[in-house]
């Protein structure tokens, strides 16, 4: 790269709630270094791009694009493909993009249900109101298109070759740095890891790094965090507390279990792992203290919503991606 | 051409593979709709094996092992025991309905047992017609809306 030219970087939302453009704000000082080495041109939650500038960019002009958020429309989709015409690095950024995310939960139901409960029976909606969005609405002589609605969510390398993965929900900062960093350096003469590669993470599971105590578990009742006292020492599977510690990824700080609460596998499921649901139903299963079907269905009822909990992030990348009914 | 459902089956070892051994030998006749994997215990069957085999188009998955007490590891079928609760609640949320995936206990002189199972299985499946899954992913990646 010539001597005064600066890394040229896209950070993009799709299907998302904003937290993962907070996380790289979350870098806090750090924010200024990125804009001493980069130029950002297309933020939309900081920044004044527009997407015919991207479109006007030459093919592979950008050396950076950052996409966080799942494909849930077809303007996430098209904005997806775009950069990723115009970026020499695409990296899905944060759990949404990376695995589907909370967005992705959608999955599990119907579009159709989804309008129904957002534009017709909702308590804030006045009776009778059946305004609905349409992807084209005709105004006077212009036809007016708003983005369409697919049918279920899809993790961005569903949609498009992607080059890295950073997990987390969302990324933890000191992991945005790292990745930044590594990029920045590719300047310097440093190499990126091989294509495909889950970075800004570690390889080991999360109780690796995990500061509780660990002994031997059984689980003969599970409890919600709020149900029970806990012990901050103590492993929190072995005091009934769900947590996906065992199947997920570490390298978030063990922020959660810190402040007591269950993993939730933001990070996603450790290498060589295909399902990350199916793992976690695997080690819960072997830690629940009964030999009788009946006893094991009343001790895994403490357990409200098991799929929204074994899945929580990942439905579009589990291995059925989507209820036969979506 | 009629629907012929396809059932992948996970034998245990010890007993259940043992037991379709048997109805093998003693000439047995049931329906040729299962395909069989044996494997060393019904502890060693992953959910992702079930979860794998109806993605790549099973219409149904059968996971046979020990009748609990039996397992030549113990407590192998029991942690297959703990783990179907799960893996039901999951596959209820996919729209998955039951009969696609059943743990039965098989042992190694139940030969007639196990014809009858298949027997039973591919007779529900074929009244629920073939699975949606596979072809649905197959649409998903082409289709959108």
């Amino acid at each position: 790269m010539a001597e005064n030219k600066k890394l040229q970087v896209a950070l993009y939302w799709g299907a998302a709630c904003g937290g993962c453009d907070v996380a790289v704000l979350d870098t806090n000082e750090f924010i200024l270094d990125i804009a001493r080495a980069a130029d950002i041109r297309l933020w939309p939650i900081a920044v004044d791009g527009k997407y015919k500038d991207v479109e006007a960019m030459a093919d592979g002009e950008l050396d950076l694009c950052l996409f966080n958020g799942a494909v849930r429309n077809s303007e996430n989709e098209e904005i997806a493909k775009l950069l990723r015409r115009k970026s020499k690095v695409m990296v899905a950024f944060g759990s949404c993009a990376y695995m589907g995310g909370i967005p992705g939960l959608a999955n599990l139901t119907t579009r159709e249900a989804i309008v129904d409960r957002a534009y017709f029976h909702n308590p804030s909606i006045q009776p009778g109101n059946h305004t609905m969005p349409q992807s084209e609405t005709q105004v006077g002589a212009e036809t007016l298109h708003l983005p369409r609605f697919y049918k279920r969510v899809y993790k961005l390398s569903d949609v498009v070759d992607v080059d890295y993965f950073v997990p987390g929900c969302p990324p933890a900062p000191a992991q945005v740095k790292g990745v930044v960093r590594a990029v920045i350096a590719t300047a310097d003469g440093g190499s990126l890891p091989p294509k495909g590669t889950v970075v800004g993470a570690s390889d080991r599971a999360l109780c690796d790094d995990c500061s509780r105590a660990k002994a031997e578990k059984k689980i003969a009742r599970f409890y919600r965090p709020f149900q029970v006292v806990q012990d901050p020492k103590r492993c929190l599977l072995e005091q009934g507390i769900v947590c996906m510690g065992p199947v997920t990824r570490s390298g978030c700080g063990v922020r959660c279990p810190d402040s007591n609460m269950g993993c939730r596998g933001c990070y996603g499921p450790l290498p060589g792992v295909h399902d990350h649901g199916a793992r976690f139903l695997s080690a819960l299963a072997s830690v629940i203290d009964s030999k009788d079907r009946t006893e094991i269905d009343a001790i895994l009822d403490g357990i409200p919503d098991f799929i929204g909990t074994a899945y929580r992030f990942g439905v579009p990348a589990s291995l059925l991606q989507r209820s036969v009914r979506s | 051409m009629s629907f012929e459902p396809r059932i992948v089956a996970f034998l245990c070892n010890w007993c259940s593979y043992t037991g379709a051994d048997l109805a093998g030998t003693s000439r047995i006749q049931y329906q040729p709709n299962v395909r069989v994997i044996r494997v060393m215990c019904s502890g060693r069957v992953d959910p992702a094996f079930v979860l794998q085999a109806l993605a790549t188009g099973a219409d149904g998955v059968l996971v046979c092992g020990c009748h609990p007490g039996d397992c030549h590891y113990s407590e192998g079928n029991y942690k297959a025991m703990r783990r179907f609760p799960l893996l039901e609640r999951i596959l209820a949320a996919y729209g998955v309905p039951k009969e696609r995936v059943r743990l039965e206990w098989v042992s190694a002189s139940e030969g007639q047992r196990f014809a009858d199972l298949v027997n039973d299985m591919t007779d529900r499946l074929r009244a629920l017609g073939p699975s949606p899954i596979k072809s649905g992913l197959r649409t998903d990646a082409v289709e959108r809306y």
